[in-house]
């Protein structure tokens, strides 16, 4: 019932964020808002930017790409350079070639993946100014993108998609650092620490025990982390940490902050294509999609969790209470393990390694659908409008006419750039994978026997290649093997479909708008709304069916056996 | 492409500042003189409330199992500088080794155990448990400590957090508020 209840206050915080939050989104990228004129105008000068100026596809990705080279270049400069510089209480000194390497793409590329422990690998620099800089900058470049892409449908005959600069620099002081202070000084109210001042030794008078305390900048980037779809945390025990995610109240704070940017975007993109129904048809098929993995992924983990049930000593009330914290409950850990692996978020209020079969079947197969539901900030919408040019090929087809899509015609060069985007995924999962389970490196990763050190490696590949960035954690992901290659998965994931993504932009947006006519494909109604689940759930499901049966599946049905 | 170049290195500078050190800095600030009890732990004489402790021995009320190691990887409970889970798989012989352990120690203190004091937490530093698992050890405090139990029941009764606002996360018991609470009865 409080669960019921959770969700429901979930929602209406969510239609709130879709109708305001999403209608300000758009006049932010058209140029209506300017309170912060004051700020952004000499960064534009500085930058020798003329903010009028718009770019063509080709400029506007070769923008970005530089920009997200130099990104990894600086973090990783920043990691392996934090023995010499400030803030660094605990002398933690230089993060080592490759860790800093995989965690500067995995910064860069809105993943957070995390092949170190946090609080003890990076100082407070290296977490404020290396790792939370790109939290607020690659989700921006993610809105940027989807924008891009959502001007490609709303104009017509244009040569250009928009300023890379302008729509990095306005997403950054617009939208994500406002809502990331005010949401840092809540953390804090309710128990995240903020401070410079180095970890706190207790000693407790009671039993004589002694504690030490690490601390450090932390409610601030919890905010940015979550708002940002990033997930990486400041501790190593991330969302479940008391210090990140002290109360009840600020778990369901987090889900909301993570789903009310892409949520939002399905209201920003009706807007700007003038037709706030094309908007909600894409939000329903994201809404059906998380509401039937929530339902399910909850029901496995109010259940027993078979190893503890096999030790035969407690009935498990309260469901799978392993891995999980008191304060938070079995539901509301699902809940956000739903949001945060269907968000491309990757930050864990709980342990998914130990959710039941089903429950990490739940998340692994969320993020297998390719982040849609609602997906991460800009990169749900546009991989989901990927999938939704796939679907009216696919009418098309049924009804033998050439496809449309807000007005623009769908003709191969789309078509190929769409499908281009949506395989790019599977490909670098299953091809990784497969390469992981063949050689020694890979497979001394797990720590789980059995189908569940497969699902492990099967996890780790299809989070960073999604730029999810949660884990099973057993997996020691800090090698040489998994450091490199999670690193090529990650990069492949962000900008092998970004880019095919500008290039759609372009084309699309030098097209003329046919009128709709009568034998027009509506776009803004339910039966496509069912035609693009259909499509998100099938393409998904053919594709990873396989690789899922090995793990979670044939998991779930080894009844009575312990690996 | 050298324009790029130029403006990418500007705008990182320039994020480095403002989002680097302005945001945080700011944050620190306002959090130092507003909330300056949370935003340095909520630490008090006996230590942080939000972190976890090992209790020892009968006479004090356990928290949950946690699955902490040291550097060296030898376990090292609630150990606060290496927070994290035991990411045990649902079909791990070690779980449900480690259950059954955990569920005999238990016994021995002549506790019945219960499914949050037998599976470890996901920070390994869980500073609370439920109502039901406080309940579960009254008698065998009350009997280390020769202190009437329904004394005790009443402790743990007067120490119970409601779900937040009612209906948000768990109902559930601080450990170390309660065992303060618990020293100072005598």
């Amino acid at each position: 019932m409080d669960y019921f209840l959770t969700i429901l206050v979930l929602v209406a915080l969510l239609a709130l964020a879709w109708r305001y939050l999403g209608s300000y989104m758009a006049a932010v990228y058209d140029g209506r808002v300017s309170w912060l004129g004051w700020l952004e105008r000499p960064v534009y000068r500085l930058l020798g930017v003329d903010p009028e100026a718009e770019q063509s596809w080709q400029r506007y990705a070769g923008s970005l790409i530089v920009f997200s080279g130099v990104a990894i270049v600086v973090t990783y400069g920043i990691l392996r350079l934090q023995g010499v510089l400030p803030f660094d209480p605990e002398h933690l000194g230089a993060v080592s070639p490759a860790l800093s390497w995989n965690t500067a793409v995995s910064f860069v590329t809105n993943t957070n993946w995390q092949n170190y422990a946090g609080g003890s690998t990076m100082s407070y620099l290296s977490q404020m100014s290396a790792l939370a800089v790109q939290q607020f900058v690659s989700a921006s470049v993610g809105i940027a993108v989807a924008i891009a892409l959502v001007r490609g449908f709303s104009r017509k005959g244009s040569a250009t998609i928009g300023n890379f600069w302008v729509d990095l620099v306005r997403g950054v002081f617009y939208i994500l650092l406002p809502i990331a202070f005010l949401s840092g000084i809540f953390f804090v109210g309710q128990g995240a620490v903020q401070t410079l001042a180095g970890p706190a030794v207790i000693h407790d008078h009671l039993t004589g025990f002694t504690q030490t305390i690490p601390r450090g900048p932390v409610a601030f980037m919890e905010a940015i982390k979550q708002l940002g779809t990033n997930g990486g945390g400041f501790f190593n025990a991330n969302g479940a940490h008391p210090f990140e995610n002290p109360t009840g109240l600020t778990n369901l704070f987090s889900v909301a902050l993570l789903l009310c940017i892409p949520v939002g975007l399905t209201y920003t993109f009706g807007k700007m294509v003038g037709n706030i129904r094309q908007g909600v048809a894409v939000l329903m098929a994201m809404t059906i999609i998380f509401g039937v993995w929530l339902g399910f992924t909850s029901y496995a983990e109010s259940q027993p969790n078979p190893a503890v049930a096999a030790a035969h000593v407690v009935s498990q009330k309260g469901g799978n209470l392993e891995g999980k914290e008191a304060r938070f409950g079995a539901l509301p850990s699902a809940l956000y393990g739903v949001a945060s692996t269907q968000t491309s978020t990757g930050s864990a209020d709980s342990a998914y390694d130990s959710y039941t079969p089903m429950g990490g079947f739940g998340l692994m197969t969320g993020m297998m659908l390719g982040e849609v539901s609602p997906g991460g900030v800009g990169s749900g919408l546009y991989t989901i409008l990927l999938f939704a040019l796939i679907t009216v090929f696919i009418g098309g087809l049924m009804i033998g006419r050439t496809p449309e899509y807000l007005g623009k015609k769908i003709q191969a060069r789309e078509v190929k750039l769409a499908a281009l985007g949506v395989l790019v995924m599977p490909l670098v999962v299953l091809v990784i994978t497969g390469i992981a389970v063949s050689i020694h490196a890979g497979r001394a990763g797990p720590l789980n026997a059995g189908p569940h050190g497969f699902s492990e490696i099967l996890y780790a590949f299809t989070s960073q290649a999604n730029n999810n960035g949660s884990a099973f954690a057993g997996l020691s992901g800090n090698t040489p093997f998994y450091n490199v290659m999670g690193g090529i998965a990650m990069l492949l994931g962000r900008f092998a479909i970004i880019v095919p993504v500008l290039a759609l932009a372009g084309t699309l947006a030098a097209k003329n708008v046919v009128p709709a006519g009568l034998g027009t494909f509506r776009t803004d109604t339910a039966l496509f709304t069912g035609l693009l689940i259909g499509v998100i759930v099938v393409v998904g499901g053919l594709t990873f069916f396989p690789a899922v049966s090995l793990g979670p599946i044939v998991e779930q049905l080894s009844h009575g056996r312990l690996f | 492409m050298l324009s790029y170049l130029r403006r990418s290195l500007v705008i990182s500078a320039i994020f480095i500042v403002l989002l680097g050190l302005a945001y945080p800095l700011l944050g620190t600030g306002l959090a130092q003189l507003a909330f300056s009890h949370q935003a340095n732990g909520s630490i008090g004489p006996d230590g942080s409330t939000l972190i976890g402790q090992q209790w020892k021995g009968p006479e004090w009320f356990q928290g949950r199992p946690s699955a902490t190691i040291d550097a060296a990887g030898k376990p090292s409970p609630y150990d606060a500088m290496a927070s994290g889970a035991a990411n045990l798989g649902p079909r791990s012989r070690l779980l449900e080794k480690e259950v059954a352990r955990q569920a005999a120690r238990l016994r021995r203190e002549g506790i019945t155990p219960t499914n949050e004091l037998v599976t470890s937490s996901a920070s390994g530093l869980d500073p609370d448990i439920s109502p039901r698992s406080a309940y579960a050890q009254v008698s065998a405090v009350a009997r280390a400590r020769r202190l009437p139990v329904a004394e005790v029941r009443r402790l743990v009764a007067s120490h119970i957090h409601p779900a937040q606002l009612g209906f948000l996360g768990a109902p559930y018991v601080n450990v170390l508020d309660l065992n303060m609470a618990l020293a100072a009865l005598k």
